[in-house]
């Protein structure tokens, strides 16, 4: 599948300052970071999240521990899938139990990964909560999911796409918004 | 439903290719290495399942899975059951002491009546080598060999090399003595086939009416003297001595094959210091293995086993998952 | 008996005579009666074949083939056999003894001959066991067998037991001018083998058959034949190592003959794996490496082997549509023969046409005893006619016999039996039964 880029919706310093104000929202929120642990979800997840944590330990001066979800076996739509998706690593190197458990993932759409990540996570222990920070929400909600810090809402049809590029994947920082090339 | 469809692809797993999905896992002579990595690094990713306190995953929801023995097994059964359970698929499973196979119903026969209960994949022991190839042709489901004959025991070497990377994090370039009845042995057969093919040197030795003709041919050095297979060895894989198999005076006795052909400390001496002992179960204590050595620092016996359900989950996964 | 029968311009070969070349030939009351650049048809009785294009040989005699009846009819009988021969090109099949009960008294050889006379398509002859029940413990009554119309003698489906019992055989069949065919096999070896032994069976992990078991068998028979001067012929050798003590044997003036099947020409025990465990490659002298099929092939070239035969052994879908090993052993191969023979041999240059003519009907005839193998006139009106430029696929739903079991299902071939005439009377023509 081939997309072109339509435009551009946040460039490097537009994401930074996005997480910034994230990670002030998840103080504020929980009234310190007490208990707070960050939990990114495959794969784009997982850098925000240590952004955040970065962010938070040098405005707060606090290591709050980031975790890895792999959500490929909660999935719900295996069989819609022409490919088969690889199963990631799971790695928390921490107990849940009792935690408040920031979800964070890079695009809100269907809700339906955030809702195979809630299973996830309760299937490994009952956190105290569970919040949700995403990047972009762009909308088109099919379950009632919502999420507690948004970066950027976007208006997006349902043909397009919205890529969040990262340096250490794509060598440049920006979030774009695409469409699905026509023959 | 396609904007979910892209939604995953935006946020974005790797996708694999699908040469398992759907298809049968009958022996490692037919299978690539390419496969053989992606059943080792998925069963990497699954291996954390086991640790947690909920040991369950939805991903094989609704899936059943039909568990076909045709000879006596308590650990191969229990750790495919347990690993589609913890993918969350059904199981059934069949034993000749429990089924109409006593009744003289035939495998063909057995095998369709289960399809038509709706199983989605078959997986089988026998005692006669060839029989999982054969009931692949009975059947449209996938099949799993767990152990056919004296032929293969694929998930069995999948485990085995799984438990070897987890001590030696690579396979090209090992040393690995295979040591005992080679002849009787599909865990020898299947070994041989995936570690030759993922690179490692492999030797084997037993007494000389163990060792099947032209063996030598599929890329292994054979010996009489266990001692001479075990020199420098990194990996020590004792095979069980299948004293129901031996049908024939290929060995005097027991006594005399602990005394030539066991591996004791001794001979366990002629492999490199960091060596690992791997077994597959369940142990003739005192003939093929001392007690000293099965339960020692370097036996990776019980490794093994945590392995195999990972391993099969990994199977189960690749061939099922996703799979319409 | 209908009328005369003319088979006009078809390229005749009769091994007998040396003849190859376009000729008519004329059949009369059952018999041949001349053959020339050019025959007329004398009357309006006289059926005439239009043999265009095709080759005409003497009938194809089949020494080794399992009709199964009695007590085996789920698997052939010898209707369902004979038109399976008919259709192979074979105007006359030799049928082992082991049957139920086995073929061990004049009273079950009669029996045979009656159900034959009765629902035959092509010549049936009998072959007795040599031991009563083919237990190798006595010798069965061969002379009274013999006079009932047995052929020759067999505990085919195993071998005579001992070499003792092998020797008394040879001696006591003297006195009725019988051969005695021998399944060489030392079964202490091969007990419990599914497929040959060798890298094959160590791949597969399938039990492997020596082919020292088959040798050490040959030799022993080869020593007795010696020792009494008894008339032996072996049966399916499928050794190169087999076949050296042959030659060895005959180069020393033995009285000793032996066949080998299509099977063993063409297919090798790798066969079993690229087939994935079919169990139509089970069979017994197994398959062997392509180290023997070569030397078979020679041996059928320099004359060490003297008959093709197919060992046709039908099974019925049950006894091979299980586990390896719980499979029957054999190959139905009355149907296939003719067709491989000249697609993998004949064709390629292997052998002449001249060749297979001595090998599937002189020889066999004169190494039974029983007329046939020429078409000199006087003899029997028994002749096969080949169209050696049909092609098709071998499809087990076309086969006459009931045992579908073959290997060689789906194989293209070229070059086919066209015509079975029997005693002047065409049985098939245009590969179609003559009804």
């Amino acid at each position: 599948m081939q997309f072109i880029d339509k435009a551009e919706i946040m460039d490097a310093d537009g994401i930074r300052r996005a997480l910034v104000r994230i990670a002030h929202e998840i103080v504020e929120r929980n009234k310190g970071l007490d208990n707070v642990v960050l939990v990114g979800i495959r794969r784009r997840g997982v850098p925000l999240a240590r952004r955040l944590a970065d962010i938070l330990k040098n405005s707060e001066n606090v290591d709050v521990p980031v975790g890895e979800l792999d959500i490929t076996l909660y999935r719900d739509d295996l069989s819609l899938k022409f490919e088969q998706p690889h199963v990631g690593r799971t790695m928390l190197p921490f107990d849940v139990e009792g935690k408040k458990v920031v979800l964070v993932d890079d695009v809100l759409f269907t809700g339906r990964t955030v809702r195979a990540a809630l299973d996830a996570i309760i299937d490994l222990g009952r956190p105290a909560c569970i919040q949700l920070a995403v990047l972009v929400d762009r909308g088109h909600r099919e379950i009632p999911i919502r999420a507690d810090y948004v970066g950027k809402n976007v208006p997006t049809s349902r043909k397009e796409v919205i890529h969040l590029r990262l340096e250490e994947y794509d060598g440049i920082e920006q979030v774009v918004i695409s469409e699905e090339a026509s023959e | 439903m396609t904007g979910t469809a892209k939604d995953n692809i935006s946020e974005a797993g790797r996708v694999i290719d699908l040469s398992l999905r759907g298809n049968d896992l009958l022996s490692l002579q037919e299978m690539s290495p390419e496969d053989m990595e992606l059943v080792l690094s998925t069963a990497r990713s699954l291996k954390e399942i086991l640790a947690r306190p909920i040991k369950k995953v939805p991903t094989l929801r609704g899936k059943v899975v039909c568990i076909l023995f045709y000879e006596p097994s308590t650990r191969t059964k229990a750790s495919f059951e347990l690993a589609a359970r913890y993918m969350s698929a059904d199981t059934v499973s069949f034993s000749s002491a429990t089924s109409s196979v006593k009744k003289g119903e035939t495998l063909a026969d057995t095998a369709r009546n289960l399809s038509m209960m709706g199983v989605d994949l078959a997986i089988m022991r026998h005692s006669v080598s060839g029989s999982c190839h054969f009931l692949a042709k009975v059947l449209d489901i996938p099949v799993v060999n767990a152990g056919d004959g004296m032929n293969e025991h694929p998930t069995q070497a999948l485990l085995d090399i799984f438990t070897i990377l987890d001590y030696k994090s690579r396979i090209r370039g090992l040393k690995v003595a295979i040591i005992g009845d080679i002849l009787h042995s599909r865990v020898a057969r299947s070994n041989i086939f995936g570690l030759t093919k993922m690179g490692a040197e492999v030797s084997v030795a037993g007494p000389s009416t163990l060792l099947p003709p032209e063996i030598e041919s599929l890329g292994v050095k054979a010996y009489a003297r266990p001692e001479e297979a075990i020199e420098g060895a990194d990996v020590v894989y004792v095979l069980r001595l299948q004293l129901e198999r031996q049908a024939k005076s290929l060995f005097p006795s027991k006594r005399e094959y602990r005394d030539f052909f066991g591996i004791d400390r001794y001979r366990l001496s002629y492999a490199k210091e960091d060596a690992i002992v791997m077994h597959p179960g369940p142990m003739n204590r005192g003939v093929e293995i001392t007690t000293d050595i099965a339960d020692s620092p370097r036996s990776v016996i019980l490794d093994q086993v945590t392995s195999g359900v990972a391993v099969r989950m990994a199977i189960l996964y690749l061939i099922l998952g996703g799979w319409d | 008996m209908a009328g005369d029968l003319l088979i006009k311009g078809g390229r005749v070969i009769d091994p007998s005579s040396g003849a190859d070349r376009i000729l008519d030939i004329l059949v009369v009351d059952g018999r041949i009666a001349s053959l020339s650049e050019s025959i007329e048809p004398e009357n309006g009785a006289t059926t005439v074949l239009d043999a265009a294009e095709k080759i005409v040989m003497p009938g194809f005699i089949d020494m080794h083939v399992h009709l199964r009846e009695p007590g085996f009819e789920d698997k052939e009988d010898i209707e369902t056999g004979t038109r399976a021969a008919a259709m192979g090109g074979f105007t006359a099949v030799a049928c082992m003894p082991n049957t139920e009960p086995a073929c061990d008294t004049d009273a079950v050889v009669a029996g045979i001959l009656e159900r034959a006379r009765k629902k035959a398509w092509v010549r049936v002859y009998p072959i007795g066991a040599v031991t009563k029940g083919r237990a190798g413990k006595e010798l069965a009554e061969m002379g009274e067998m013999r006079a009932a119309g047995a052929v020759a003698f067999s505990d085919d489906g195993s071998p005579v037991a001992t070499a003792e019992i092998l020797r008394c055989a040879l001696e006591y069949l003297k006195s009725f001018d019988a051969v005695l065919i021998d399944h060489p096999e030392d079964m202490s070896l091969s007990e419990g083998g599914q497929i040959n032994y060798g890298l094959t069976s160590t791949v597969s992990g399938l039990r492997g058959i020596p082919r020292e078991s088959e040798e050490i068998a040959v030799a022993r028979d080869l020593l007795i034949a010696k020792l009494t001067g008894g008339r032996l012929h072996l049966a399916h050798i499928s050794t190169k190592g087999a076949l050296d003590l042959i030659r060895q044997a005959k180069a020393k003036g033995l009285n000793v003959t032996c066949e080998v099947t299509p099977h063993h020409l063409i297919l090798t025990d790798e066969t079993v794996l690229e087939t994935a465990y079919d169990t139509n490659t089970k069979v017994n002298p197994p398959l062997r490496t392509q180290e023997d099929v070569d030397a078979l092939r020679e041996g059928l070239a320099d004359g060490t082997v003297d008959v093709i035969a197919t060992d046709h052994a039908p099974h019925h879908i049950d006894d091979k549509w299980v586990e390896y090993d719980y499979a029957d052993f054999g190959i139905s191969g009355l149907e296939t023969a003719v067709s491989l023979i000249i697609d993998k041999l004949v064709l390629p240059g292997v052998i002449s046409w001249m060749r297979m003519a001595e090998l599937m009907s002189l020889n066999p005839a004169r190494i039974l005893g029983v007329p046939g193998g020429t078409l000199e006139p006087g003899a029997p009106g028994d002749i096969t006619v080949i169209d050696p430029d049909c092609e098709y696929s071998i499809l087990p739903h076309n086969f006459e016999s009931k045992g579908k079991n073959s290997p060689f299902i789906g194989w293209r071939v070229t070059g086919a039996p066209y015509g079975t005439i029997v005693g002047g009377k065409p049985v098939m023509y245009g590969r179609r039964l003559v009804l």
